[in-house]
């Protein structure tokens, strides 16, 4: 019990985002005419926000399937870095891999990148329940949105927001704890040059290829900085 | 709605699913070379700057509110994160701020 309430509290910041986007995804995919199980299906399988949202139109506009597959490609490339980071924690992960490697959203991974497992725990086993409860939390919204998202008259507008807060927490987390600030920073320039010169629907593959470029420039510089600290 | 909207639901799956695997299957049963070592070690600083940035993609400077909401909303998150290292007071707090300023301005 006590273990559960752990996993609860370091999942909090993820849940209010998840439950209202969850909602928010399955409210507009029923307007559209996909109901629950629709949603249901998306939200256990497909388990990416922004594809999902994006998806929503590729179904209701009957999309080609190639039109599906790039766009799943572009909006989701993202995922590649998160397995490079997890490849070393999730190592030796057993029967519980294949679902951690499913479960890989952008929020989780904003709680599981660093590694760290409080006390108590094995490393799988709280990764696991991290990832468990983040999706949980996903189709929970998701099956609330299909069934009576359209009584909800609460303005919601701006708790999206949450999902970008908890993005800034992790970052400043980060710079308190590591003296090497360059790798931070290459993430922050790359991606502004990157989006004021692709723009907002296209900067992310660009960005990631930046990234990566810079990281390998600096790597001299960033590995004898850590080593400091 | 028809079976071809299930293959594209299959479609989005499987591409999300393999792009999670695939650095998972490239180095298994090898030793991961030094260099994705230490990208793997760097890329979540790199990629948490890149989410941040993700997130507020879409902030258009020149239309209502021109981004103030966005900018005052984050600068509160990392100003109480620094000082009650708090992730749920800093996050709550700080959308909170956001709901209420972009309804007022």
């Amino acid at each position: 019990m006590h273990k559960l309430k752990i996993v609860l509290r370091n999942t909090m910041p993820v849940m209010a985002g998840y439950i209202v986007l969850g909602t928010g995804f399955g409210l507009l995919l029923n307007e559209k005419g996909y109901g629950f199980f629709w949603s249901l299906a998306m939200s256990l399988f497909i388990y990416a926000g922004a594809l999902q949202y994006v998806g929503v139109s590729l179904l209701s506009s009957s999309a080609s399937l190639i039109t599906v597959a790039i766009t799943s490609l572009v909006i989701n490339a993202r995922h590649l870095f998160y397995g490079i980071t997890m490849i070393g924690h999730y190592k030796d992960a057993g029967a519980k891999k294949p679902y951690l490697i499913h479960a890989l959203t952008d929020e989780t991974y904003s709680l599981v990148c660093t590694g760290e497992v409080p006390e108590g725990f094995s490393k799988h086993e709280y990764f696991f329940l991290v990832s468990l409860f983040d999706q949980i939390y996903w189709v929970t919204g998701s099956i609330i949105g299909s069934l009576i998202g359209s009584l909800i008259t609460a303005d919601m507008t701006g708790l999206e927001f949450s999902m970008t807060a908890l993005f800034v927490t992790v970052v400043v987390e980060q710079w308190i704890k590591e003296k090497n600030h360059i790798p931070v920073l290459i993430g922050f320039a790359a991606s502004i040059v990157s989006l004021l010169i692709f723009g907002a629907d296209n900067f992310i593959i660009p960005d990631m290829i930046g990234i990566i470029i810079l990281l390998s420039i600096f790597r001299k510089p960033v590995e004898e900085g850590r080593k400091k600290s | 709605m028809n079976w071809l909207d299930m293959v594209r639901v299959g479609i989005m799956a499987l591409v999300t699913f393999l792009l999670r695997l695939l650095p998972f299957i490239a180095f298994r049963n090898k030793q991961i070379p030094k260099y994705v070592e230490y990208l793997g070690n760097v890329l979540p600083f790199s990629v948490m700057a890149m989410l941040v940035v993700y997130c507020l993609k879409s902030v258009n400077f020149l239309s209502a509110g021109h981004g103030i909401p966005e900018l005052i909303s984050v600068v509160i998150v990392a100003a109480l994160h620094i000082w009650k290292k708090n992730t749920v007071l800093s996050v709550v707090l700080g959308t909170v701020c956001y709901m209420i300023l972009i309804r007022i301005m």
